[in-house]
């Protein structure tokens, strides 16, 4: 057989691929057991974009969200989890084939609710399974997707309404159509390179009658039109082979976006909320000739407030006239349209309602904050609190311990919360620091209770002191002289890494203040292009005017000082300038041209970034987002002279547009990089990048913050929250010379043992909990090869070799880590009736040098890892070695009684078989056995069960409890506890006497029985057998 | 031995010729080719496995049994107490409570799910089409750092609650060796509901002709998971068939 085995080894080492240079390894192949953290928050979730419920069976609910994937629930929507997270993670719409609705679901990617921040799609998935996993079904450039339909009769036919692309021009927008469920599509309804479909819907009567809505709109990073003449309704009655607009009663002239229903009960009914250039005109229009004519009903502000961000009409499936559409609180209507109440109290900004499919008084609801469920027709609402798809739009972090984590988030504030906390991050740990949309918030770098926050345009800027919850304005206002200051929505602001107290902000110019936003002074001229053509914000809109602030433009986006030299200071803007200053503002340079000399980046792309290096202050990297141009490419450059000249960093291996980056700390070589679809990590300098998809989903990475104390790396994701990746330090050592290594050890820091409480946890079972990081050593080492075949063992044990516990090593390719959580084994406990605490309590290792020993087949590797007490802690050295001691002495009393009670139960064993083959030896057995129970009935429960019908402790338990009780604090025992070790101790010598003088006087008479009769010996294992533990 | 190593040779050349058009079929062949010939494993009448959990300090010795008519148990004793685990003895499904120390049956639909796999031994995917299973190749994909192929198995509907719900498991095995790296399945029911079970396999050894992996990691994305370590497997072990049978409640 030993050929058979070398056969396979030498099978599977042949053609072997591993990479000889770290240029060519893949993300899958090195991160291997680093893993991301998801901490959300979850309890004011994120924009819901689409929900949608299993056609019969109501415990089965889908909920699209504008950037975290697609969520499901199985249990009528108490929890959820995400079934899409390796895919784009914006969604336009869900739809579940009629044919086969519990397994095969479609995904078309795109939210198409086009706020300013919005994201893209990236084509059409189909999953056959119920969303384990997923396929690519084409209409790659269709960038949103409205709509999904089935032929009830074949679902291989299906039509599909595209509204396409939103930031220009695009062919690939209108009605598409599949006869084979996907593998072609052909585009059967086309308006023009403006104009895309945003609602289509079948007659649920007859699928070859359709409806569609078509909108011309466009958005730029500075204005929004929303409408035009090629806006209409249109009807098919041949399968959409022809349309033909329905606007008998439609106003003329200009039209915007316009939601349209078809009542589920009632095929005639049908419902369109208009858009028109005359405000009058616009609001709730229904049909009840199946389009033929249209009658205004409503003009109510919740129906036409915001088309472009609530055009969705959801009507009751039996009852025609009980219609529910989106908006600011979401109307609904009970009497066919004529009149609106609102839904009930939740977070504002409504896109879609699913009807429960058997109790239509239910119903989902999706909004800007999270997907609710009522179950009285939307009188009130409760939120689903476990669905963390926040959507930051920046983050921050601080130097405490644990460090916190800040940011702002679409719709739903500013807030700061704990990267650790007993229990795991819930909800309570999180608290708001600025209200209205929230994004760029920063902790004073040394005064830990004060906190800078911001909302939208800067229209507020807070310094907020949590001691005493007082905030202060302090955003810098107009000078005389000044013209406006424009902000953008999302203004930067920053800190200092030279002086603690100063404060950046920048609107068309760079503001200083150099005691926390008391004062301020402009350090530069308008940095932006200030192109008047872009500042037209009053006007934007289209039929709607829409003057949010959202298209605030010609503004400062970034800024960066050097931490290497506070007059080195960087700034991009929103239109495409880089500038710098290396007087502290004295005088600024705009070093664009060197990098559109370099790169086909067309003029004025978005500097979304400029992260100056920590390594020379004259190189910097420079992220540019180029998809408000409708040019979805990867941007990132690096400058190392100041930015006269710069190089591309972008290779092929980045998919879609750049938002974001982070120079690792120690290494400059590492770059971690955020783009629209995750996390890319560089260790070659950015010559070539690795996705990292270790729990790790493809969503937007807005900002990304490395901390210098744990080397974590903190992500703000705009629909997963916050994502932590702990400790990437072994990144830094990863080589050419390593990765040929069948296992090489990466250093590791002194391990701090962690005393924290582990009180807390206040969530209820339906709440989002956020992962904590793992407290004990994290061992982490790399491996060339994935160990498959043959034994691998890891072991911790003392600097001479002795064994202290073992673990089960990883064993994968590339990187990986395991955890050991400084505890040795738990000690041998009695036999007995119940369960001792004891024999489930392993002690803790003292401070000190540890030995880490792989044994992989034949060969071994080790290294040592430092373990040490917490810094902050309540104990001294010397009475920690007292717990020690104390702890373990009772550790071995523990398996000293356990010893006996082995011995006691192998005697009596040992007697009553040979009691039945050898009638002579009944009467001295009987003794025997006799003392034994007797002696044994002291010493364990014998007794009872593991629960209230336990029965009354003996010295097992005692010794167990109080073992357990004192080893599992950190300090030195109490005086009492001292003196019950004591008392124990004098029971267990009395034990171990009352066991000699069994053996010297029963055993000895049973013994002398046996021998004479010559009958085979009792073979017991010696008390270091029976105490071993590996 | 003979026809082994040339049942091996063949397949791996099989593995690297056609590598551009391989089909579920051929990965799941060439699997079990690999590991010891699908004739050796459909002879299989099952197996006792010796093993080890590490739980809260405790290193825990298991006996594990598993036979082909589908009649399990994990036999275990925890400081002297014996207990067993997941039994199953073709109609019910058991286990000791770890309260009253006392056999408990599961519910019915737990037993009946059981029942619903019998004849899976010993691997669902060995002559799946007999069984009324249905296999897709998903495509290549890298799991533990290895290159691998991702099968698709759709078994018989399991029941959930009372409804029949899709029962799909997915396998990865290395392209290289034709080995199982990983397989997943969805958490049907309970908290953690909708999440996916991961299973790690490792540490290949030979048992009389057969390959098994003598590590196996049960994890989900999330959490690190727990390792069982086999530290013998036995074949058509000799068995007292009571080890299965629910012992019944005492009075």
């Amino acid at each position: 057989m030993k050929i058979w085995t070398t056969t396979l080894i030498l099978m599977a080492s042949l053609g072997t691929s591993f990479a000889q240079d770290i240029a060519e390894l893949k993300g899958k192949e090195l991160f291997g057991g680093l893993k991301a953290r998801h901490i959300g928050p979850a309890l004011m979730s994120g924009r819901i974009s689409d929900v949608q419920g299993h056609p019969e069976k109501s415990a089965v609910i889908y909920a699209g969200t504008a950037g975290g994937g697609v969520w499901k629930s199985t249990d009528g929507g108490v929890l959820f989890n995400p079934i899409f997270d390796d895919y784009c993670q914006s969604i336009g719409t869900i739809a579940i084939d009629p044919k086969d609705p519990d397994n095969t679901i479609w995904v078309g990617t795109g939210e198409i609710w086009t706020r300013n921040s919005t994201s893209i799609g990236d084509g059409i998935y189909k999953t056959t399974n119920g969303g384990r996993s997923w396929k690519k079904m084409g209409l790659e450039k269709s960038e949103r997707i409205s709509s999904i339909l089935f032929d009830p009769n074949d679902s291989q036919t299906m039509y599909v309404g595209v509204l396409g692309a939103l930031w220009g021009e695009s062919e690939d927008r209108g009605v598409y159509k599949t006869t084979d469920g996907g593998a072609t599509w052909e585009k059967i309804f086309y308006v023009d390179e403006n104009t895309g479909c945003t609602e289509l819907i079948m007659d649920p009567q007859n699928p070859s009658i359709m409806y569609a809505s078509f909108w011309e709109h466009r958005r730029t990073a500075w204005s929004f039109n929303s409408g035009g003449t090629k806006s209409a309704l249109y009807k098919s009655t041949d399968g959409g082979k022809t349309w033909n607009k329905i606007h008998n009663g439609i106003p003329e002239g200009k039209l915007g976006r316009m939601a349209l229903a078809i009542a589920p009960s009632n095929s005639s009914i049908l419902y369109a909320s208009v858009e028109a250039e005359d405000p009058n005109k616009s609001g709730m229009y229904r049909s009840d000739d199946a389009g033929k004519s249209w009658k205004q009903l409503s003009k109510d502000f919740g129906i036409v407030v915001r088309p472009f961000y609530f055009s969705r009409i959801v009507v009751h499936p039996t009852n025609p006239d009980f219609v529910v559409k989106a908006g600011l609180f979401g109307s609904v209507s009970r009497d066919g349209g004529r009149t609106f109440s609102s839904l009930g109290a939740m977070h504002p900004d409504i896109h879609d309602i699913w009807f429960d499919v058997k109790d239509p008084d239910k119903m989902f609801v999706g909004t800007d904050g999270g997907l609710y469920r009522s179950l009285n027709q939307g009188g009130t609402m409760e939120i689903i609190e476990n669905m963390p798809v926040s959507q930051f739009y920046h983050v921050a972090i601080d130097n405490q311990e644990p460090y916190n984590i800040y940011g702002g988030l679409q719709d739903n504030g500013s807030w700061f919360g704990p990267s650790r906390s007993p229990g795991g991050i819930e909800a309570r740990d999180w608290e708001v620091i600025g209200v209205g949309d929230g994004f760029r918030v920063y902790p004073h770098p040394t005064k830990p209770h004060i906190m800078y926050s911001e909302m939208q345009g800067a229209e507020s800027v807070w310094r907020y002191d949590h001691k005493i919850r007082q905030t202060k304005e302090i955003q810098p206002s107009p000078q005389k002289g000044d013209p406006k200051l424009r902000y953008n929505w999302n203004a930067p602001i920053t800190t200092s890494p030279n002086n603690p107290d100063r404060l950046y902000i920048g609107s068309q110019f760079v503001h200083v203040s150099n005691d926390m936003g008391d004062t301020w002074k402009r350090i530069s001229p308008d940095l932006t292009t200030n192109d008047p053509l872009k500042l037209n914000q009053a006007e934007s809109g289209g039929l709607s005017i829409d003057n949010s602030g959202a298209e605030n433009h010609c503004t400062i986006f970034t800024i960066a000082e050097s931490p290497l030299d506070e007059k080195v200071i960087w700034a991009g803007t929103d239109d495409g300038n880089v500038q710098i200053t290396k007087d502290g503002g004295e005088s600024w340079i705009n070093i664009t041209e060197g990098l559109f000399a370099l790169s086909d980046m067309p003029k004025n792309t978005w500097c979304y970034h400029i992260e100056a290096s920590n390594f020379d202050k004259g190189t910097a990297y420079a992220v540019f987002d180029g998809h408000t141009r409708n040019d979805k490419r990867p941007y990132v450059f690096k400058t190392s002279d100041f930015g006269k000249t710069w190089t591309s960093l972008v290779t092929d291996e980045i998919y879609g547009f750049t938002r974001s980056i982070q120079e690792d700390l120690k290494n400059p070589d590492i770059l971690y990089l955020g783009t629209e679809f995750g996390l890319y990590i560089s260790i070659t300098g950015g010559k070539n990048w690795m996705k990292f998809e270790n729990n790790m989903p493809s969503t937007a990475v807005h900002y990304i913050e490395m901390h210098p104390k744990t080397n974590d790396l903190i992500l703000g994701t705009h629909g997963r929250g916050i994502i932590i990746i702990d400790d990437l330090s072994p990144l830094r050592e990863v080589t050419n010379e390593i990765i040929t290594e069948k296992v090489h050890f990466m250093s590791t820091p002194t391990f701090y043992m962690n005393e924290e409480s582990t009180f807390g946890g206040t969530s209820s079972e339906v709440q989002f909990v956020g992962m904590n990081p793992p407290t004990g050593a994290r061992i982490p080492y790399f491996m060339a090869k994935r160990h498959t075949f043959g034994k691998m063992t890891m072991e911790i044990q003392d600097l001479n070799g002795n064994f202290i516990t073992s673990l089960s090593p990883q064993k994968q390719k590339g990187l990986n880590v395991v955890s050991w959580d400084f505890n040795m084994n738990a000690p041998k406990v009695a036999s007995g009736k119940t369960l001792a605490r004891g024999g489930f309590f392993a002690p803790r290792v003292e401070a000190g040098s540890y030995k880490v020993v792989i044994q992989k087949g034949k060969e071994k590797f080790e290294t040592t890892i430092k373990v040490d007490y917490p810094k902050n802690s309540m104990f001294t050295l010397a009475e920690r070695k007292l717990h020690h001691e104390t702890t373990m002495k009772l550790y071995k009393m523990n398996e000293d009684l356990a010893y006996i009670v082995y011995q006691i139960d192998e005697q009596k064993k040992y007697a009553e078989e040979l009691m039945k083959s050898q009638p002579k030896l009944t009467k001295s057995a009987q003794k025997l056995i006799a003392q034994l129970d007797a002696l044994k009935k002291d010493l364990v429960i014998t007794t009872g069960d593991n629960y209230v019908g336990r029965a009354e402790n003996q010295l097992r338990e005692d010794l167990g409890e109080l073992y357990a009780t004192i080893g599992s604090n950190f300090g030195p025992p109490t005086s009492s506890q001292l003196e019950s070790v004591q008392l124990l101790e004098t029971e267990l010598n009395e034990a171990q006497n009352r066991f000699q003088k069994i053996q010297s006087a029963e055993w000895k008479k049973f013994m002398s029985g046996v021998n004479k009769m010559e009958l085979p010996t009792l073979e017991i294992e010696t008390y270091e057998e029976f105490t071993k533990k590996n | 031995m003979r026809k082994i190593l040339f049942a091996a040779s063949v397949a791996f050349l099989g593995l690297t010729s056609q590598a551009q058009e391989i089909t579920a079929d051929e990965i799941i062949d060439s699997y079990f080719e690999n590991t010891g010939g699908e004739e050796l494993w459909s002879d299989l009448k099952g197996q006792k496995m010796m093993a080890e959990v590490e739980a809260q300090g405790m290193t825990i010795p298991l006996e594990i049994y598993m036979m082909a008519d589908g009649k399990t148990v994990t036999k275990f004793e925890v400081m002297g107490m014996a207990m067993s685990q997941d039994a199953f003895d073709g109609e019910v499904a058991w286990s000791t409570n770890f309260m009253t120390m006392k056999p408990e049956l599961a519910d019915a639909e737990q037993s009946e799910n059981m029942k619903r796999s019998v004849g899976e031994y010993p691997s669902p995917l060995l002559n799946y089409e007999e069984k009324g299973f249905s296999v897709e190749l998903q495509g290549e994909e890298i799991v533990e750092g290895v290159e691998c192929y991702k099968i698709a198995l759709t078994k018989k509907p399991q029941l959930v609650n009372g409804e029949e719900v899709e029962n799909v498991e997915f396998y990865y095995f290395d392209k290289e060796s034709s080995v199982l790296i990983q397989s997943e399945q969805e958490i049907k029911s309970g908290q953690a509901a909708g999440q996916t079970a991961i299973s790690l396999y490792s540490d290949y050894q030979e048992v009389d002709g057969l390959y098994f992996p003598f590590s196996i990691t049960f994890k989900t994305e999330e959490s690190e998971g727990q390792t069982i370590e086999f530290s013998e497997i036995i074949l058509n072990p000799e068995v007292d068939e009571t080890i299965f049978e629910f012992p019944g409640t005492e009075e």
